[in-house]
């Protein structure tokens, strides 16, 4: 059982998380200037590392809110990413 | 056997609490503390059961967790499947009978409750024994919050049974006074009778707690998070392997040494002790002074240790170096040990020579229980020295500690307990110090030499009687066999032979496996490995994993405002996620076919009610409500006037339908919308998702709104004149309140909003009242409708209604794979806006193929029947050979009222081209004829929706 | 009278079942009880902004600032449920007026209040043994020092989402927000847990 840091309320168990995978995967800012392939890639082509991954989650059971971690898909330690990490609080 | 094998004194059994049980239809008496293997070694009973494969007698070969062979099945008080005897409790009435390897699950029910118990703490200890109870001593007087969970009845671990001092007093009395100064800690929880059975992400740990007779619950699993974990699992003394090394009166010496001072029992009158590791020698000394007599020690290295061999020599012990156990003799139980002279260097025996005995102990040495460290992701190496594999490397938070990290004296585990203690506490910002070490006995720090197999002298057929795992009953021959197969992996030998597949996971074979393996592929054991440690450590009952979430609590079940309403009007129930739907109301004496039609009828020609309260509901409320709106619907919502009504499409980024519902104007910035009620939580986190992380420019905010409202459908061409009798001060005309607006008003005395939206096609509103009311208020509209016979309708009927006008629903009509355009829906696909979710998807090359599947409409031939959802359609009329191609299948099939024919729904690969042809429903082994119809059945001008 | 004012509280179809469990000395020393009609108001307001800071001056306490705190006047509680979202909760009855209260102080900023009274109900769980029954489904660290008195966690108990606040420590005393159509689930699951021993 992850336990995975919400920004907002803190380290929770994974139950109560929605997984969002990869992060960073911009919608194209202009869907129709890019080609069919290229939209493709968006919709349907993901990575899938052994070690370090970015990822997204969304605490389903608490505020609601989408947040990125770093979490090594071989240890499962997970670390905080991106703006939400100066809020973090912990419970 | 004749006379008690129980001591007048010593132990920890209570010698004046008598405990009367049955084995194998034999009474017989224990003492409290006893196990059920103790006490059947008190009565001199050995034998257990008999081995899986080959049915050889099989005996009691161990004191604990990691019994491979000793499997019972428990028959009162009540039935347990294949528990294995050294871990049975004994109690009063205890009746029990051995096993041949598996158990039976009991016929009945189970009666008992089992429960859950979450907790947290700063320390868990795993193991009482002295290196757990030092780093729980240390960890508490810390001042941290400390779980101390030990498998056995009582605290003390290997201490209860060696017989040692520890200050000069018998170790009990230490484990008696840490234990006390435990329990008075405010923050320490003791846990006895727990087995921490697995080692998850993040140090949270899942134990079994067996509650004992009394308590209301049998069984209670815990789910602790522990910010450090020591892991002071202790040890499994290895057994020796050589041939005829299963019967019954053979154990490891430390057993027979915890049977001796645990349990006052002297499991032999005469023994002959086996050894490569000097670990033997007390124990045979201490059974010895019990009054058992010692044959001799053989022990497998050249030389015996002098330390040892001098209080052998005390004890006229014989002590033979250089020998060992090539076979045995006995049938139910051992009769006397073969010895032969023995080189480990060049593996040569001699001549073997009977000695005569009822009891043979072994030791080849120990294997550390790494099981949780190494599910905790820590490394495990091979040690030659210990011939073992010990935790490597570090984990952080997770401390291995004592015999489980490979310690073999008391001295040693103490102070190794104590040290990982104080380092869990230290890493939580604890000013931690180790309590003096108590003195204890001033033994040399036992060595071993590994002794994977001893020769076979059966040249015949060598090593198929020498057992590696007696829970499988694999022997030496079945891991040749693999590794001359040609297999190289300790996971597929695993799997060739089932070495380690038993109900006991290897605790006692992992280890002798893969020296064996290192052996004959001439290789070292650390190149070969372990397999994995996986969870549970112990066999867990799916009862006590289960607990209480069973019968009606297994899921939670979601019921309405009205819900006791429907069940007093006789409906049955179908399930939505979790929600209970009504499905239909039967009338006496009416099936369902019958009461659907019924109520179909009503609705098409008087008035029908429905409890729609499940529709999830969402507000949404900013400046930029507007443009979000248009982002996630297909069709246009800016243009939406507050007061009006609009139905919705919601389609995922690769243009496939997600959702669909209304869309209710209610302010400037502010609308209503629905989701269908499955789909309520997806939809919402579909559109947090999108308004938090790709447009955080949109000031909007959404807010679950589903439970506020119990919802009410009023539906038939009467539905008007029901609601006016008890909505007074709404204006129901059709110019003032046309369909799909909203209005404001009372209904039955209470604020409610009303909604012309019919998902019938009939003239029809939907009521809207704060939950607390929509009991009153549906049973003033029930009311209010009896003189227009009135009636309740399900969710059947509702599908038939909407079948018939050729509305999908989003789930079942639809899977995921399936356009609004394959709908027929291109008309709620928005031409003018710049962009929506999906939209770039419609013009992908595989979404605007011509021949996708469409929806279309179903026919099926005359006096056919009600064509099974999930039917497939073929072309033609007799299936043509393999692979037959498929046209598509059914989605919805009814039987419908006003039709006057049963009909359906599906998806055909081209439908709206095939529109007037007959294709064939394969339905049994019968090909169906069916005629492709235009989706929308009943009322294609819309005529009805006015009244 | 309140039943003809608010209709049928969720619960209400449970009333016998929970009779014994609601008295004082309750069962295995656990009370159980519902708590309806409570008036509940959403609230989504940018913290940083001056609408939040009005909020805070209409309702007598300032919105707390982060989500698990709540902020205790003599009319409201209100409870932090994200970084921009409260729950606002005063007696029976005054929702419109909490309402009308959040809608001045927002005074034309972006921001949302919606009545979601009859959204939730309310089920009391209090007694030396609430924690330990609490914790038989409810994977959250309910120490004292960890979960005091005016803290708040939106999280699961049992199968069900909920908002737990702890109103007293010593003795125990929780109010749990449970969705309408889970409460009926809810209740029969914590009565069922009363069957235990610590």
């Amino acid at each position: 059982m992850m336990l995975i840091p919400c920004p907002w309320c803190g380290p929770r168990n994974e139950v109560e998380f929605h997984y969002g995978g990869q992060a960073d995967v911009a919608c194209p800012r202009d869907p129709d200037a890019v080609s069919d392939a290229e939209w493709a890639r968006f919709l349907f082509f993901r990575a899938n590392p052994m070690g370090a991954f970015t990822e997204r989650w969304m605490h389903r059971a608490g505020c609601r809110r989408w947040f990125t971690v770093r979490r090594d898909t071989v240890t499962h330690e997970i670390r905080p990413v991106g703006a939400e990490q100066e809020r973090a609080v912990t419970v | 056997m004749s006379g008690s094998f129980r001591l007048a004194e010593g132990g920890r059994i209570d010698r004046d609490r008598p405990v009367a049980f049955r084995f194998e239809g034999r009474d017989y008496q224990g003492c409290a503390g006893d196990t059920l293997a103790s006490a059947l070694l008190a009565n001199g009973v050995h034998q257990v059961g008999t081995g899986i494969r080959h049915g050889r007698p099989r005996g009691i070969a161990s004191a604990g967790a990691e019994e491979p062979s000793a499997l019972v099945q428990i028959v009162k008080p009540f039935p347990e499947p294949m528990l294995t005897a050294t871990t049975v409790e004994l109690r009063d009435g205890l009746e029990a009978h051995g096993l041949p390897g598996q158990g039976r699950l009991a016929a009945d029910p189970d009666p008992a409750r089992y429960d859950a118990m979450h907790a947290h703490c700063d320390v868990l200890v795993v193991g009482a024994g002295p290196a757990g109870l030092s780093a729980a001593l240390a960890a508490a007087r810390a001042g941290a919050r400390v779980v101390v969970a030990d498998a056995d009845t009582e605290f003390g671990g290997g201490l209860l049974g060696s017989g040692e001092l520890l200050d000069h007093a018998p170790a009990a009395d230490w484990v008696r006074r840490v234990t006390a100064e435990l329990a008075r800690g405010p923050d320490v929880r003791l846990l006895p009778r727990t087995t921490v059975f697995g080692h998850y992400d993040g140090n949270y740990l899942v134990a079994l707690e067996d509650r004992g007779p009394d308590a209301l619950t049998r069984q209670r699993t815990w789910h602790i998070r522990a910010r450090e974990a020591v892991l002071a699992t202790g040890a499994h003394e290895r057994p020796l392997v050589f041939a005829d090394n299963d019967r019954p009166g053979t154990m490891p010496a430390g057993a027979a040494r915890t049977y001796l001072h645990r349990y006052g029992v002297v499991a032999g009158r005469r023994a002959v002790v086996f050894t490569t590791d000097d670990g033997a020698y007390p124990a045979a000394l201490d059974l010895w002074g019990a009054g058992a007599e010692i044959a001799a020690v053989v022990d497998a290295r050249p030389e015996a240790p002098p330390f040892w061999a001098r209080r052998c020599a005390e004890a006229r012990i014989p002590v033979l170096p250089g020998h060992a156990v090539v076979g045995t003799s006995g049938e139910e139980h051992v009769t006397a040990a073969h010895i032969a002279a023995f080189d480990p260097d060049s593996g040569t025996i001699g001549a073997a020579d009977p000695q005569a005995c009822d009891l043979l102990l072994v030791s080849g040495g120990w294997n550390p229980a790494v099981h949780l460290y190494s599910q905790a992701g820590g490394p495990v190496a091979f040690d030659g020295a210990a011939g073992a594999f010990l935790p490597a490397g570090s984990v952080p938070g997770v401390h291995p500690a004592g015999a489980a990290s490979g310690l073999r004296t008391t001295a040693q585990c103490l102070s190794s307990g104590a040290v990982a203690g104080v380092q869990a506490a230290s890493r939580l910002g604890l000013e931690a110090a180790a309590a003096p070490r108590p003195e204890t006995d001033a033994h040399p720090v036992p060595k071993g030499r590994p002794l994977w197999r001893v020769p076979d002298p059966d040249t015949e057929a060598p090593g198929a009687r020498q057992f590696v795992d007696l829970a499988r009953d694999a022997t030496v021959a079945d891991i040749g066999r693999a590794v001359g197969a040609g297999l190289t992996s300790v996971e597929h030998i695993k799997r060739f032979t089932t070495v380690g597949t038993g109900h006991d996971q290897g605790k006692t074979s992992g280890t002798l496996s893969t020296g064996i393996i290192a052996e004959l592929l001439g290789t070292d054991p650390s190149e070969v490995g372990t397999t994995t440690f996986r969870a549970p450590y112990t066999p867990v009952a799916f009862a006590a994993l289960a607990g209480r979430e069973r019968g009606d609590l297994y899921d939670p079940v979601r019921v309405t405002a009205m819900h006791d309403w429907h069940v007093g009007h006789g409906a049955p129930f179908e399930n939505v996620g979790q929600w209970k739907r009504p499905w239909y109301y039967p009338r006496r004496g009416e099936d369902m076919e019958a009461a659907v039609l019924r109520e179909c009828r009503a609705v098409r020609t008087g008035v029908g009610m429905q409890d729609v309260s499940t529709l999830g509901k969402i507000d949404v409320q900013g400046p930029d409500a507007a443009a979000f709106l248009d982002l996630v619907y297909t069709n246009m919502m800016s243009t939406l006037k507050v007061g009006r009504i609009r139905y919705g499409l919601m389609c995922t980024a690769d243009g496939m339908v997600f959702d669909d519902g209304t869309v209710m104007r209610t302010g400037e910035n502010r609308y209503l919308l629905t989701t269908t009620s499955g789909n309520a939580a997806h939809v919402l986190e579909h559109l947090e998702d999108w308004l938090q992380t790709e447009w955080t420019h949109l000031r909007v905010h959404l807010t679950s709104v589903t439970e506020q409202w119990a919802t009410i459908a009023l539906a038939g061409p009467r539905s008007r004149e029901v609601l006016a009798r008890v909505a007074a001060g709404i204006d129901l005309d059709n110019a003032e309140f046309p369909f799909m607006s909203w209005r404001n008003g009372a209904v039955a005395g209470r604020r409610a909003r009303v909604c012309r939206i019919s998902f019938s096609g009939e003239l029809a509103f939907e009521v809207n009242v704060p939950w607390w009311h929509g009991r009153h208020v549906w049973e003033a509209l029930y009311e209010a409708g009896g003189p227009f016979g009135i009636t309740p309708y399900g969710t059947e009927t509702m599908h038939v209604l909407r079948a018939e006008k050729g509305f999908p629903i989003v789930g079942q009509d639809t899977d995921g794979t399936v356009t609004p355009q394959d709908l027929g829906m291109g008309w709620a696909v928005s031409r003018k806006k710049a962009d929506f979710i999906g939209r770039r998807s419609f013009s992908r090359p595989d979404t605007a193929r011509t021949d996708r599947k469409q929806l279309v409409g179903l026919i099926p031939a005359a006096g056919e029947g009600v064509l099974p959802e999930g039917t497939q359609l073929v072309e033609t009329r007799v299936l043509p050979e393999p692979p037959v191609p498929m046209l598509g299948h059914v989605t919805s099939s009814y039987r419908s009222a006003v039709l006057g024919t049963p009909f359906a729904l599906a998806l055909v690969r081209g439908g709206r081209d095939r529109i007037g042809q007959t294709v064939y429903g394969h339905v049994g082994d019968r090909l169906v004829p069916v005629e492709i119809t235009d989706p929308v059945f009943y009322d294609k001008e819309g005529a009805r929706r006015d009244g | 009278m309140t039943a003809d004012l608010y209709g049928a509280s969720p619960l209400a179809a449970r009333a016998d079942a929970l009779a014994r469990h609601s008295a004082p000395e309750g069962v295995q020393g656990v009370r159980i009880a519902e708590v309806p009609f409570t008036a509940q108001v959403a609230l989504r307001v940018d913290p940083r902004g001056g609408a939040a800071e009005r909020i805070g001056t209409a309702l007598g306490a300032a919105l707390p600032g982060r989500p698990g705190q709540v902020a205790r006047t003599d009319r409201v509680l209100v409870l932090g449920l994200g970084p921009d979202e409260w729950l606002v909760v005063g007696s029976e009855g005054t929702a419109p007026e909490l309402q009308d209260t959040l809608t001045a102080a927002l005074d034309g900023a972006h921001g949302a209040v919606v009545d979601v009274s009859a959204h939730r109900t309310i089920v009391r769980v209090s007694g030396p043994k609430a924690r330990d029954l609490l914790n038989t489904g409810c994977a959250l660290d309910l120490h004292p020092r960890v979960f005091g008195a005016d803290q708040c966690a939106q999280t699961l108990l049992a199968r069900a989402a909920v908002i737990l606040l702890c109103r007293e420590t010593d003795p125990a005393d929780f109010w749990v927000f449970v969705r309408a159509s889970y409460a009926r689930y809810l209740a029969d699951w914590l009565i069922d847990a009363t069957e235990f021993d610590g």
